[in-house]
């Protein structure tokens, strides 16, 4: 019986996840079209092996050449990249001290803080991102309060410029980063760093030569969890960011929905997943490479 | 705890809540506009409640969301199983792959590629493409939370009911399922919210007559902020945090035989 | 002895690792036979065999006739009581002890449940969940599930490893009590000499996926085959040698002491290196005094340290070429450091194994 336990699952998963992106690989390679389907080429399963030669010679590089010829693309993925990598070290910065005082918070609280941690990012993720408008919006509560303080006398821009992306990006991901985070470090023996104490060392040069190569492997997770999604996020730059806030998730959008594009909204789909299996494969095999090092 | 660490925890707390505050507390506001407190009032909810539009999408997200929480369940049961008990089958890396590749694909990928599937296959969008497709996202999440609890199970319970003459369908209903239920139902719940929450997928592969509540909210909040979405945010951060809090309860109920969560 | 369980040239590799390395076995009905080995000696790879969780790489498993081998767990006539007990923590004390009894009528098997608590005196426990009970009530109901289908073969695997001290040795009692009523074949899987001793009609000692020796605890202690069954079931000292000649059933090896006269039925031949175990308590120590030694073998040396241990001695001996060997004592036998010492055995408190 073992045996057939992945059969439905596995079924599923090819019609809906391998499929569909083999056909999208196929459409990113179609000559370019903004009319509904069939793209060409066709591939005439009847011909046998002479249909798969005349389906991939007639195989269109067009779609990526305007991906590349085009610099609006290659600001695009270069400004994705750029966007996920700032917020994700951001969120090391700030995930880090919050996992940390999640972890040595008093047990009887933890599982009260951890639930906290957990329920906004259960919560409406277009809801948390639209909250932000009213804040950072020039009459919004943030310059309000920064002009009663008399910090500054007239409304600064924060929506619709990258900084509102940055903080947008940097609160919706911060439970991602804090909680795997959080795994590691509670499994942590307090006693190492008290061991560390005894040993002479600040709290600070404990938690740095201590705690956190020991938290190496939940800042890893957690800014894994964190980068990917956010090279393809579309919310984040199309609520906060302004009209010239390109992000590779939101240009794909763009190219479906508003240029009905779908060749081209396909080759921007295979160029993002490329950008994000890149990091995955570079991680892991620097993590591996650690593993090794360490033995 | 430190002063350093209360204050950490505190900061990070308010950086996450405060937004949802702000919501929460300007949908009782009386005044149409934003910012501008106008004394305390409910009358965007009555509002709310005659925007039949609105009512409809909602009604679309709860009915897409409990059956595309179901098909993910019990998929996604049945993949922990195998990724769990199976030992090794033919195509299990590519296997592991697929169940793990929709949680970590942005949006717009599955989006986009589901819809050119169900438009390659003459697929009329709607419903049922919907569920198809949200059932697909909660696939991996409900393989993990339940492969989770698999893996924490002692493995010589099942092994006893075997050795006490119980058949693997036996060991399964009467001792495997009653121990990884919680599980299920936490599982079930967090497929359910991701469902409910989904705006950029279900963007992709609804067609008209299904539009789904974020969908409607989308289109709403690009006009601007509205007091009107503020009430119903609320409504909606309100059930979510009903439904996370009895999904960590059952997920994190104490149980013999059970180690770790 | 008619073979009960037989178990033929069984092997079970994983991977390039063979856990069970081609082990032959025959056991009779009503035996209690302990397996004892270090961790990772293959005996609970051994148990699981049995019991079909594992199938074997090769070889044949016979239970009273028929042929177990291919048979899934649920249609093995044997039972397992788990090391970690494996209560369902869902179900009750009864329910759990019922588990295997859904063949029986309700009435029958609530009968058998009634009687299997009256057996491991946990009459009033029936409704109770397992987690409620002490670390001996839930090895109690383990067992009274293990046998609750009557199993021919009942296997267990450390079945007193999670016990205390105390306990362990009073249950050990009652296990054999259980056993010695039921008449059931018991097979126990234990890293404890002691235990083994205490509970075992025979032991069977493991080693890297090898049955090494088996037989009763006396032949297991007294006469060892090689120096880890030797070392397993005791201190013992080990003075290397060459065999000499043999004279029936006693072989003299030529050894740094001088020459030594001891038992070794399965002795190397005459040239070959061989090792004489020799137990502690079996060594006579005297001050030197040529009378003591007649028809013994007696070697010299000087008591380098002697420690008081309340109701023995122990001593440790430098001897002539420099090792040293340990002697035990009755108390009172009082022997200063220092003092030069004779010490003696009789050729039969000694074995000559291969080197």
């Amino acid at each position: 019986m073992k045996r057939f336990l992945p059969v439905a699952p596995y079924l599923w998963l090819a019609a809906f996840v391998l499929l569909p992106c083999l056909i999208t690989l196929k459409i990113s390679l179609s000559s370019p079209a903004t009319a509904q389907p069939p793209y060409l080429p066709v591939l005439d399963w009847s011909a046998g092996i002479d249909g798969w030669g005349a389906f991939l010679e007639a195989l269109d590089f067009a779609n990526f050449e305007t991906l590349a010829g085009d610099s609006l693309y290659r600001d695009a993925a270069l400004s994705s990249l750029l966007y996920a990598a700032t917020a994700t070290a951001i969120l090391v910065i700030l995930g880090t001290p919050v996992a940390h005082a999640l972890a040595r918070s008093p047990a009887r609280l933890q599982p009260l803080f951890v639930a906290l941690v957990i329920v906004p990012f259960w919560t409406s993720f277009l809801i948390r991102i639209y909250a932000w408008i009213a804040i950072l919006k020039p009459e919004g509560l943030l310059n309000a309060g920064l002009i009663w303080t008399g910090l500054i006398a007239r409304p600064l821009d924060i929506l619709n410029t990258p900084a509102a992306v940055m903080i947008g990006l940097t609160y919706a991901y911060l439970p991602f980063m804090v909680l795997p985070l959080y795994a590691v470090l509670s499994r942590l023996d307090p006693t190492l760093t008290e061991a560390a104490a005894d040993l002479g060392a600040s709290p600070a040069r404990a938690f740095w030569t201590v705690t956190l190569p020991l938290a190496r492997p939940g800042i890893v997770a957690g800014a894994l969890l964190c980068f990917i999604p956010m090279v393809g996020e579309f919310i984040i730059p199309d609520l906060l960011g302004g009209s010239d806030t390109l992000m590779l998730g939101r240009v794909l959008w763009s190219e479906f929905f508003s240029n009905r594009d779908w060749p081209l909204a396909s080759a921007v789909a295979v160029l993002l997943l490329v950008l994000i299996v890149g990091p995955i494969v570079l991680f892991r095999d620097a993590e591996r490479q650690r593993g090794e090092v360490g033995r | 705890m430190s002063p350093l660490n209360r204050l950490s925890l505190g900061l990070g707390l308010a950086f996450l809540y405060a937004p949802i505050a702000v919501l929460v507390v300007f949908s009782f506001n009386a005044s149409s506009l934003v910012t501008v407190w106008g004394g305390f009032s409910t009358r965007w909810y009555g509002v709310l409640l005659n925007d039949g539009p609105l009512i409809a999408a909602a009604l679309v997200s709860l009915k897409v969301a409990s059956l595309a929480a179901l098909v993910a369940t019990i998929l996604g049961t049945l993949a922990a199983l195998a990724l769990n008990r199976s030992g090794r089958f033919g195509g299990r890396g590519a296997f592991t792959g697929l169940v793990y590749a929709p949680m970590v694909m942005p949006e717009v990928i599955t989006g986009l590629s589901l819809l050119l599937l169900f438009v390659g296959l003459g697929l009329d969008r709607g419903l049922a493409t919907l569920i198809i497709a949200h059932a697909t996202l909660g696939l991996g999440f409900v393989a993990v939370v339940v492969g989770a609890r698999l893996k924490g199970l002692d493995r010589s319970l099942e092994e006893a009911a075997a050795d006490l003459g119980a058949g693997p369908l036996r060991v399964f209903a009467t001792v495997t399922l009653p121990l990884i239920a919680p599980s299920l139902a936490a599982a079930f719940l967090l497929a359910f919210t991701l469902s409910l929450d989904d705006l950029v997928i279900a963007s992709f592969v609804s067609g008209p007559g299904a539009t789904t509540l974020p969908m409607r909210l989308y289109s709403q909040v690009r006009l601007g902020v509205n007091p009107e979405i503020n009430a119903a945010s609320t409504l909606l951060v309100g059930g979510v945090t009903l439904v996370v809090l009895t999904a960590s309860f059952l997920a994190g109920r104490p149980s013999a035989g059970v180690q770790g969560t | 002895m008619a073979p009960f369980l037989t178990l033929q040239r069984l092997t079970k590799t994983f991977g390039t690792h063979d856990a069970v390395a081609d082990l032959s076995l025959d056991m009779p009905a009503g035996e209690i036979l302990c397996l004892l080995g270090p961790s990772g000696c293959g005996k609970s790879t051994l148990l699981r065999l049995i019991a079909g969780f594992d199938a074997p790489t090769g070889g044949t498993i016979h239970l009273d006739g028929t042929d177990l081998t291919g048979l899934a767990p649920h249609r093995r006539p044997v039972n397992m009581m788990f090391q970690s007990y494996a209560l369902f923590p869902h179900l009750s004390v009864a329910r759990n002890i019922a588990y295997g009894l859904n063949g029986l009528g309700r009435a029958a098997a609530s009968a058998r449940v009634d009687e299997l608590l009256r057996l491991v005196r946990l009459e009033d426990f029936g409704n109770r969940r397992p987690e409620t009970l002490s670390g001996g009530q839930r090895q109690r109901v383990a067992l009274a599930r293990a046998l609750a289908r009557e199993p021919k073969v009942l296997l267990l695997d450390e079945p007193l490893g999670a016990l205390d001290r105390g306990l362990r040795e009073e249950t050990q009692g009652e296990l054999r009590a259980i056993q010695r009523r039921l008449g059931t074949a018991f097979i126990i899987v234990t890293h404890d000499p002691s235990e083994a001793m205490a509970l075992a009609d025979r032991i069977g000692v493991m080693d890297k996926g090898r049955l090494v020796q088996i037989g009763r605890s006396e032949t297991l202690y007294e006469r060892p085959v090689n120096r880890f069954v030797a070392g397993l079931l005791g201190d013992v000292n080990l003075i290397p040698g060459t065999v000499r000649d043999s004279d029936g059933a006693l072989v003299r090896v030529e050894t740094a002491l001088g020459p030594v006269l001891a038992l070794g039925e399965g002795a190397p031949a005459a040239g070959a290196p061989a090792l004489i175990a020799l137990r502690p308590e079996r060594v006579g120590a005297s001050p030197v005094d040529p009378k003591a030694a007649e028809g013994r073998n007696a070697l010299d040396g000087q008591v380098e340290a002697s420690t008081y241990l309340g109701d023995r001695i122990r001593l440790q001996i430098r001897m002539v070429d420099g090792s040293t060997i340990r002697a035990t004592l009755p108390a009172g036998a009082g022997l200063a450091s220092g003092a030069p010492v004779r010490l003696s055995f009789a050729p039969d408190a000694a074995t000559v194994m291969a080197a």
